[in-house]
């Protein structure tokens, strides 16, 4: 009596298994969590360092067009004016999505509504496979088909903020494209049907009905294709020509913050104001990962409720 | 202009459009086979690389590149999948796992730079690990968790819901019947998810630059002590 009693009282080996079972796999799910927290944590505290410990103001960083943390300027404080590389990302980020865009949709539209067998068979195992390639690969491409392209087209060197542009136009059209046909897939068939039966032409379907119901869905892919061309950093580094200078126009060199990012890193010292600038510039860059994340998700909820 | 007008003028924009992609990206793939297969002999890709002469080949990147893919996968593996199956068995929907959902996509979506400033910070400083093949495996790890972690829980998500009931029905515990049933079921999606994340490791660059270094020491292949800085199987050297 005793015996079966302790027995049925105290926990069984499964149950035990089942704890250890569910303790390793949210020990998992921790780890991951806590390192997120502590990149989050590094940089932002690296970053800020510059503010607070050398005394740089923030509008200066963020407003001055001379870049250059080694030397003293006349106002007495060294010149860490990082809007060349922030207006670099920016315009080549914008100018790629640009261009990305149209294709890409065009191109979804093309393999879901025109031609399913040719968009099948052709496009996309081609858009699957360019995903894939590593950004160095089309980095390496750039450089040594864009770039001269460039120079024997505009003159100069060819490096610049047209030839990163470009890069990163191809770069991010495999992703966009493909994250397009899968919203546009997700359109229900039934909608098309109505409208056809409505008498619609095909591009009045499409244009009225596919495409205004899949728009949350296209804006992800695009605000995608965007976090992707903003963190880019070796592709756009082999092909923007490194001058951190205010870009005036598209076909001079340029620079953007992954690009200076990965150029100075291993040049400066721990802990010295070179080396914090280029922290601060990585937190920037962390920002604006978490601003597109942020956005996507608005936009998916903005999307839910209609 | 009529409607059937507009729609035909649409239509062929359209294959127009398609038209130039499909020659952007054929272009592109011809001219990487086109300029890199002449390139690529059996000498090429056995032979050391040399310094200041011509020839010479890739061995030692090409096995860097493999080991420590490897080493990623080692480590990443069961992380994720035990992150994978709480996700996706145990996780009960509160704010919580929304925050661990969010938490993840972050990490997903952080430029592939800042990733390996943190693991320059971390491993290469912090924990003196200096630039060496085991930082690059962790930054990689890092770099490749939200990734597997997705496609895993896709792939255990993707196993129908009466096979758990039946292995519950069977007196398994919760665990057991996810070892048993749910994994060996869902096999075959986590391996696709292990290959597109070996491809997508294969290819990165800039988390690598601050980690793992970028110079190759010279390495002899028959010294197999894994504490020699010239032995392939040493993880603390720069690769």
């Amino acid at each position: 009596m005793e015996d079966s009693q302790k027995k049925l009282a105290e926990h069984s080996g499964k149950s035990r298994l089942e704890k250890i079972g569910k303790t390793i796999s949210f020990l998992c799910i921790a780890f991951i969590v806590f390192v997120v927290l502590s990149i989050l944590y590094f940089v932002a505290s690296k970053g800020i360092a510059t503010f607070t410990k050398d005394g740089v103001s923030l509008i200066d960083f963020l407003t001055g067009k001379i870049w250059n943390p080694g030397s003293i300027g006349e106002n007495g404080k060294p010149l860490t004016g990082a809007l060349p590389m922030i207006a670099g990302s920016f315009i080549v980020t914008l100018l790629a999505a640009a261009v990305a865009t149209p294709f890409a949709i065009g191109a979804a539209i093309f393999m879901t509504e025109i031609s399913p067998t040719v968009g099948k068979k052709i496009l996309q195992p081609v858009i699957e496979l360019l995903v894939g390639i590593p950004s160095v690969v089309y980095g390496f491409i750039g450089l040594s088909v864009v770039v001269p392209f460039m120079r024997n087209t505009f003159g100069g060197s060819g490096f610049g903020i047209i030839s990163a542009a470009i890069v990163l136009f191809v770069m991010i059209l495999p992703t966009v494209t493909s994250m397009s046909v899968d919203t546009l897939k997700s359109v229900p068939r039934y909608y098309r049907e109505a409208s056809l039966a409505l008498g619609a032409t095909r591009w009045q379907t499409i244009y009225k009905v596919v495409l205004r119901s899949a728009t949350p869905g296209l804006l992800t892919a695009v605000v995608f294709g965007m976090a992707r061309a903003f963190g880019e950093a070796l592709a756009v580094q082999m092909v923007i020509g490194n001058a951190a200078l205010m870009p005036t126009n598209l076909i001079t060199p340029a620079s953007t913050l992954t690009s200076i990012l990965t150029m100075n890193m291993g040049n400066t010292v721990m802990g010295t104001l070179e080396n914090n600038v280029l922290w601060s510039l990585a937190l920037i860059l962390l920002v604006m990962a978490l601003f597109f994340n942020i956005l996507t998700r608005w936009i998916g909820k903005k999307g839910a409720m209609n | 202009m009529n409607a059937k007008k507009i729609d035909k003028i649409a239509v062929g924009f359209l294959y127009a459009m398609a038209g130039v992609i499909v020659l952007i990206l054929f272009s592109l793939l011809a001219f990487i086979l086109w300029r890199g297969i002449p390139q690529i002999s059996w000498e090429f890709l056995t032979t050391p690389s040399k310094s200041f002469q011509t020839g010479g080949g890739i061995v030692i990147q090409l096995f860097n590149s493999f080991y420590l893919l490897i080493l990623t996968m080692l480590i990443s593996t069961p992380l994720s999948l035990g992150a994978a199956i709480y996700l996706s068995e145990y996780a009960k929907k509160n704010l919580l796992t929304d925050f661990i959902r969010t938490i993840i996509e972050v990490l997903s979506s952080l430029p592939s730079v800042v990733v390996g400033l943190f693991g320059f910070l971390v491993f290469v400083l912090q924990w003196g690990l200096g630039f060496s093949i085991l930082s690059g495996a962790m930054a990689l790890t890092l770099f490749n968790l939200p990734l597997l972690t997705r496609t895993i829980e896709d792939s255990l998500r993707a196993i129908p819901l009466t096979q758990r009931e039946a292995g519950l029905a069977l007196g398994l515990s919760r665990w057991e019947t996810v070892n048993l049933v749910i994994l060996p079921a869902a096999l075959p999606g986590i391996l696709t998810g292990m290959i597109l994340a070996a491809g997508r490791i294969f290819g990165e660059a800039a988390a690598l630059i601050y980690t793992a270094g970028q110079s190759a020491p010279a390495l002899d292949f028959t010294n197999w002590n894994p504490l020699s800085i010239s032995s392939p199987l040493n993880v603390m050297r720069p690769a």
